[in-house]
């Protein structure tokens, strides 16, 4: 059987489900980031297939934006998780909420 | 079974496998780890999708830039394997109710993407092989789409990249007394 477009969007599909499950589950604000990119990498992914049926390089232009996006994300996440780390010594989000009403 | 649908089934399960084990891993930097393998198969599939320039993007930006700046943290803060006594204790949806509701979603996700499976599988489409990529494949056009139809999002981005340059900076400074 030949692969379709569907396959694709299931894959993708099943890595988003995946990707949100982590930041659900996860106690640990790097492995949340971490997550987020497997969530970016999904979208990607039905980018790319779906450029590839409809014979159009802008799902592939669209991917570029979207790694650079994902650079900027992972560089000011990184940051701000050493800035705390710095003021609570911890990784876990909980230990983050004095902003929380 | 030609060589393209087992390539893909094999790089599918190597990336749903990978990515299973960064949620899984207790430990940051093997997740990190099993993340760039995730991306490698990615990068196989952008591949068998006729798109090279992409899937050496993912192997340039992401696995090489963009991970090695999460390695890069995860050495420095030297963070140890999760505690999961700790997770029990201060997780905010570890609570009767939530949990409930919780494995209702989940199931019901689950069972969409049982039957998007199902569906996928068994329903009549025509293969990508036989559809004309009509030259998604050439570098030079993707670099014609940026440079003109999307000039103005890729300048729009440099602002991007150096504004997060600037707060990466700012944010990761120590505060002078």
């Amino acid at each position: 059987m030949d692969i379709t477009l569907n396959h694709y969007l299931v894959l993708s599909a099943v890595l988003f489900s995946i990707g949100t499950a982590g930041v659900f589950l996860r106690r640990n604000v790097i492995t949340l980031l971490l997550s987020i990119e497997i969530m970016l990498n999904a979208v990607n992914l039905t980018f790319v297939a779906a450029g590839r049926q409809y014979a159009a390089v802008d799902g592939q232009v669209i991917v570029f934006f979207v790694m650079t996006v994902a650079a900027a994300e992972a560089a000011v996440g990184l940051a701000i998780i050493i800035a705390l780390f710095r003021h609570r010594e911890s990784l876990n989000p909980e230990a983050f909420t004095s902003l929380k009403w | 079974m030609g060589f393209e649908t087992v390539a893909f089934y094999v790089l599918a399960l190597l990336a749903v496998a990978a990515s299973l084990g960064v949620v899984a891993q207790r430990n940051p930097m093997h997740s990190v780890m099993l993340l760039i393998a995730s991306f490698g198969a990615l990068a196989g599939l952008y591949i068998l999708l006729d798109s090279p320039f992409t899937a050496v993007t993912q192997i340039i930006v992401y696995a090489g830039a963009i991970m090695v700046l999460f390695l890069f943290v995860v050495m420095l803060l030297n963070v140890g394997r999760e505690d999961a006594a700790e997770w029990d204790r201060s997780h905010p949806l570890n609570k009767p109710a939530a949990r409930r509701l919780g494995a209702a979603l989940a199931v019901f996700l689950l069972l969409e993407l049982a039957w998007a499976v199902w569906h996928a599988t068994t329903r009549e489409a025509v293969g990508l092989a036989s559809v004309s990529s009509g030259g998604v494949s050439s570098v030079a056009a993707i670099g014609r789409s940026i440079f003109t139809d999307y000039s103005f999002q890729f300048e729009a981005t440099s602002i991007l990249i150096l504004a997060a340059m600037v707060g990466a900076v700012v944010l990761a400074r120590k505060e002078q007394e």
